[in-house]
């Protein structure tokens, strides 16, 4: 068995060496254990629940799902990276005015869910947002006050709402 | 939630992927996009010595025009199926059952190749694939031979696959106008189907398979020579179970999923879907 392999990942742009890592371990668990970027979440483990999205190569998937070594030489980015200067995107500053956070545990695979939908389509249409938003589950909010804020981002990016 | 202690082998093409697979051979597992053996894994329902990365092979991530059918490489991700123009234009029932799988996240990482080659009879794309004649071609040591689906599950997880043998390509046939219906029963949308059906229609010709209704996918001839013969669909749908041997679980009873069965069948082979 290897035990002790050794390999990059480029997560959020910065190139970090893992070492001294079972050659096993998924990329949620290195980027929460190793890599010390515990904004995506684990909980279900088996790619149901979406609190440990993240975007591989442009596209949202479940870290838990994919073997860290697995992703060597693809771009990964984490909630971390979405603005790196340690402000809130439209889209978190619309989740806290909206109330779309309770316990929070989903709201960063939420988070990064919504991203992703909007920036591959500009004016979901509710079945579109709900279909966009279905492989991340919410205990706390019923979703109401999640698609409130899909709904606001939408309206402010399209200068109808500052 | 940790899997059993493994080995991790990464293959840059075909070649080297049967290579590695002959070397190490029953302990080894090819990981595609890792969206049903990962899970099998961490719950340790599955304990494979070598993993064998062909995530890597991009070159059998491809959908082609071939003419009378579609070529899809094995590589080739539930989303890109999904959304392919060439899917949607001639094989639309394939691309929608390709959006039915898992939510988007999954489908994002999940391949077709994968989920044919795992052979769960509750997975959309085998059913789906079976319903619509494809055939799938698999490479070995020796070459390459194409297996037709029909020949392809055996058992429950299980195919005709040998050991050493690695699933390249699907070939769907074009439908030509065919109209088509894809009904899957879940109480949420994301879950796995109850029952689905996979059915196309053109004139008196059928084809129909069954999710979730047995240990492999289920072709439900019995329908498909009724509607040759010239039953109504309603008439033919009640055969829906003829080939089927569904199981009890927490969802649905045996008794349940073969009335289910029928009423997919019927709504999948009345839709307008062309």
């Amino acid at each position: 068995m290897s035990t002790n392999e050794f390999y990059s990942l480029k997560v959020n742009g910065v190139d970090h060496h893992v070492s001294d890592a079972w050659i096993g371990e998924s990329l949620l668990y290195v980027l929460r254990e190793r890599l010390g970027l515990p904004g995506s979440k684990g909980a279900c483990e088996q790619g149901e629940c979406g609190s440990c999205t993240v975007f591989i190569d442009g596209a949202a998937v479940c870290s838990c799902l994919v073997m860290a070594a697995s992703a060597v030489e693809s771009e990964i980015a984490t909630v971390e990276g979405l603005n790196a200067d340690g402000t809130l995107t439209d889209v978190q500053e619309a989740f806290v005015t909206e109330g779309a956070v309770q316990c929070g545990f989903c709201t960063p695979g939420l988070v990064m869910a919504v991203h992703h939908l909007l920036d591959e389509n500009d004016s979901p249409s509710e079945l579109e947002v709900k279909e966009a938003l279905s492989g991340n589950i919410c205990r706390c909010t019923g979703y109401g006050r999640i698609f409130a804020a899909v709904d606001k981002v939408v309206a402010v990016r399209k200068g109808a709402l500052s | 939630m940790i899997p059993a202690p493994f080995d991790y082998k990464r293959a840059s093409s075909a070649a080297e992927a049967i290579s590695l697979v002959s070397e190490y051979g029953e302990d080894a597992k090819f990981l595609a996009g890792g969206h049903s053996l990962l899970p099998l894994m961490k719950l340790r329902l599955a304990q494979p010595a070598v993993l064998i990365d062909i995530a890597r092979i991009t070159d059998l991530s491809y959908i082609r025009d071939a003419g009378d059918h579609i070529a899809i490489g094995a590589m080739t991700r539930h989303m890109d199926v999904e959304k392919s123009p060439i899917v949607l234009q001639h094989a639309p029932l394939l691309a929608n059952a390709a959006s039915h799988v898992g939510d988007p996240q999954v489908r994002h990482r999940g391949t077709i190749g994968g989920s044919i080659a795992h052979a769960d009879s509750a997975s959309d794309l085998p059913a789906t694939t079976l319903a619509m004649g494809a055939t799938y071609v698999v490479q070995g040591p020796n070459g390459t031979r194409e297996i037709p689906a029909n020949e392809f599950y055996v058992g429950f997880l299980e195919s005709a696959l040998a050991p050493d043998e690695m699933l390249t390509e699907i070939r769907v046939p074009k439908m030509n106008g065919a109209t088509w219906g894809f009904q899957k029963f879940n109480r949420r949308a994301q879950d796995w189907a109850i029952v689905g059906v996979a059915a196309w229609k053109r004139g008196n010709e059928a084809g129909v398979a069954l999710v979730n209704m047995g240990s492999v996918p289920v072709l439900a001839t019995s329908v498909s020579q009724a509607i040759a013969n010239g039953a109504s669909i309603a008439e033919a749908a009640e055969l829906a179970a003829a080939e089927a041997e569904p199981q009890s679980d927490l969802n649905a009873s045996a008794e349940y999923r073969v009335h289910l069965s029928k009423v997919l069948v019927r709504r999948a082979l009345e839709s307008t879907n062309a």
